[in-house]
């Protein structure tokens, strides 16, 4: 089947194009982007050839975005969110290709539950679903994962996320068994003394409200270690959502001396609120690392527009309803993000700190890149993921309506303009108001 | 007449005026506590519970006794502290006891947020007999009302508070407390105990206690817990004592009237020696005695606002 997705504004990066094109997909590839001027205007209709033709005058036509750091909870905690409902929010929210964390139950640290997870998601997934393996056995941190046989098995790169890997001889070891592979470990940056306990930012805020706080530098000390032990070993490195002016300092600077091979991930939370959000303990705003203060915030921006910051990811932490009510220490940790991580993210190109093509590089191509997979492109012979931006009307998020499970978010009733309108993803079209 | 909000759930939520207001009308009560029919018909027919996630006989009893006092019924609802840590809901409990029919819980639990969240979720006054580490307003109004007894004003005091600020509840309510009466606030103890961020608050801090009690007009101890020992956040006990541990010698510093206070129960020895807690400075016990004034004002108050 042909379909052609005409006069949208088409951003991809891979290929530099940025401007009124049509997007033609056959076969559950993509075929070309014309960018001649074409007619076509009006409702989408099937011509006689079986052509299905979208108009997306107006509108954004992105590659499918692909989001390194999605929580799935499938298998083991199905109450927060099976690959069924993440999978479709991931698509409600034009990500086409996700990457999930390991912290399951059982853990994926062998490749029978990588197994598990991709033949769920070949069975009932509407995005492609990339695992992502544990880098030690039960992410206990004191034995590696068979890393090389969860790879055969489908794992794109390997994290111990939610922990993280606090003996630095453990890491080290890790770094260096992992080039075989070439792949990135994904690094959790806390150090777990110095957040023991915490809950939220360390600061005045956390001192008033009697909560205990984690100090910026809980993150920091390991951004350090693992860019050291990076330039030690030769590893890949990618460090997950970074939130503090001192990680993206240590990152840029990292890059700038060129001794180790790092990249970088922050998420919309990091870049769109801050510890304030805790306001009158909201556990919707309780995550981890924790929201930070103004200056992190505009560091994080900045680090994004530099390029010190790779890639933007959702973090996608959903957690049941009754887990978020009630005391602010007891609750996890968490937001669920994908289905408004376009919508914040774009405020950034309102803002001047990202450019159409920078958002979708930072959203598609380069995640796409770091895990090796062949996404995030509208080139011929690509694979037809494509995501249609509705950037024209205010709407607002109603986490009620989200269909991930998970309706812990702080943006819920925020006023947002960048909506995905349509998303196609495994040849399957699908398409809102 | 009465407060703005159904709750107290701390003091940062009060202005001066309300907190005057509070202190007022303890002032009545407290002459009520001193005839011989010690209770008054104010409430009959409400519900009073208390709903403890910590144990604390002193809080508890003056709460109970408070509501006594204004002819309330009483309930006393313990829950161990090791239902939290097994995801027991909060707000399970909150709305039985609600359904029991309670005007008012007072509540207690070493989580903070969670006289907010009472308060956020439950149609009946809820006061805050303290959370975590976040407030105990009860507790800084009859300090309040203690130093306008014997003092006369607030206003223009120079307060000294002494001790584990960043984990006392008592400390936070009476440092916003006094802000909002026009007191001077220093905050002293150990930088491990108390955070330079506190400085935003418009208060001193000093970890030199000889300095940082030079002229001060009261002197708050605070209880030290010993547990803290061994944590990092001070060395021992009798070094904490060497440190800030209130002698008469350096009670010597403030001003000749200075008062000492304390919420109890102390750790003498450890926080402050014995001459000076038995001392003809130490106003503790009527700390006490006015602790109970000023619950029966606060729910009496509250219940004005219920109408
Ligand atoms: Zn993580």
């Amino acid at each position: 089947m042909k379909i052609v997705i005409k006069n949208g504004h088409v951003v991809d990066p891979s290929q530099g194009i940025d401007g009124v094109c049509d997007l033609v997909m056959e076969d559950g590839k993509i075929k070309e982007v014309k960018s001649e001027k074409s007619k076509g205007k009006g409702q989408r209709h099937e011509n006689n050839r079986g052509t299905k033709e979208i108009d997306a005058s107006g509108k954004l036509v992105l590659p499918g975005l692909v989001d390194l750091h999605v929580h799935l909870r499938e298998p083991g905690y199905e109450y927060k969110e099976t690959i069924r409902t993440g999978t479709a929010a991931a698509i409600r929210g034009g990500i086409t290709s996700l990457c999930c964390m390991p912290n399951t139950n059982p853990v994926n640290d062998n490749s029978s539950v990588t197994e598990f997870i991709l033949k769920k998601a070949a069975s009932e997934g509407a995005c492609r679903v990339f695992p992502i393996g544990a880098i030690t056995k039960g992410q206990k941190g004191e034995e590696l994962a068979e890393m090389s046989i969860m790879h055969e098995a489908g794992c794109v790169a390997f994290s111990d996320d939610g922990r993280p890997v606090t003996d630095s001889l453990m890491m080290r070891r890790a770094m260096e068994y992992s080039r075989i592979l070439k792949v990135p470990l994904i690094s959790h940056c806390e150090d777990l003394a110095l957040s023991a306990g915490g809950v939220m930012q360390e600061g005045l805020l956390s001192v008033t409200l009697g909560l205990k706080g984690i100090p910026p530098q809980a993150e920091e000390v390991m951004v350090a270690r693992d860019i050291a032990l990076a330039e030690l070993t030769g590893g890949r490195l990618h460090i997950a959502h970074v939130s503090t002016e001192g990680s993206v300092a240590l990152i840029r600077s990292a890059k700038k001396r060129g001794m180790a091979d790092v990249t970088a991930e922050t998420c919309p939370h990091y870049f769109s609120i801050t510890e304030e959000a805790v306001g009158s303990y909201d556990a919707n705003a309780k995550v981890n690392p924790p929201l930070r203060s103004r200056k992190d915030v505009e560091a994080i921006k900045q680090g994004l527009h530099d390029g010190t910051i790779d890639v933007i990811a959702t973090d996608h932490a959903p957690h049941h309803r009754d887990e978020k009510l009630g005391e602010f220490d007891v609750a996890p940790s968490g937001i669920s993000g994908l289905e408004t991580s376009l919508g914040l993210s774009m405020r950034l190109v309102d803002e001047g700190v990202l450019t159409y093509s920078g958002l979708v590089e930072k959203m598609a191509l380069k995640p796409s890149g770091i895990v090796g997979i062949d996404r995030g492109t509208l080139r011929p012979g690509a694979e037809a993921d494509v995501v249609v931006v509705d950037c024209s009307r205010e709407y607002r998020v109603d986490a009620g309506e989200f269909l991930s499970k998970g309706k812990n978010t702080p943006f819920d009733g925020w006023a947002l303009s960048a909506k995905p309108v349509l998303t196609i993803s495994l040849g399957r079209i699908h398409e809102w108001e | 007449m009465g407060l703005k909000s159904k709750d107290l759930v701390g003091i940062k939520a009060l202005d001066a005026a309300d907190i005057e207001q509070i202190l007022d009308t303890a002032a009545g009560f407290k002459d009520v506590l001193g005839r011989d029919i010690k209770k008054v018909p104010a409430l009959r027919g409400k519900t009073t519970v208390n709903l403890f996630y910590e144990p604390s006989t002193r809080t508890r009893t003056s709460f109970e006794l408070a509501a006594k006092r204004l002819s309330t019924d009483v309930i006393n609802f313990s829950v161990s502290t090791s239902s939290v840590v097994k995801g027991e809901s909060l707000r399970d409990t909150a709305l039985t006891i609600q359904a029991l029919g309670a005007d008012f819980i007072v509540v207690r639990h070493p989580c903070s947020g969670v006289a907010h969240f009472l308060a956020n979720n439950l149609d009946a006054s809820v006061v805050n007999a303290g959370d975590g580490t976040n407030e105990h307003p009860t507790q800084a109004l009859l300090d309040l009302f203690t130093i306008r007894e014997k003092k006369g004003v607030i206003r223009g005091l120079e307060v000294a508070i002494v001790g584990d600020i960043l984990h006392s509840r008592v400390a936070k309510s009476n440092i916003y407390a006094l802000k909002k009466m026009g007191a001077g606030v220093r905050l002293i103890g150990p930088p491990t105990l108390v955070p330079d961020v506190l400085k935003d608050l418009d208060v001193e801090i000093y970890s030199d206690m000889e300095k940082g009690l030079k002229g001060a007009d009261i002197v708050m101890m605070l209880r030290i817990q010993v547990e803290r020992q061994g944590k990092g956040f001070f060395p021992t006990t009798v070094e904490y004592f060497r440190n800030w541990g209130l002698t008469p010698e350096r009670l010597a510093r403030a001003k000749e009237s200075a008062l000492v206070m304390h919420p109890g129960p102390m750790n003498r020895g450890v926080e402050i020696s014995s001459d000076v807690a038995d001392g003809m400075r130490s106003v503790i016990l009527d700390q006490v005695t006015n602790g109970l004034a000023v619950r029966m004002a606060v729910l009496y108050l509250l219940a004005g606002v219920k109408g």
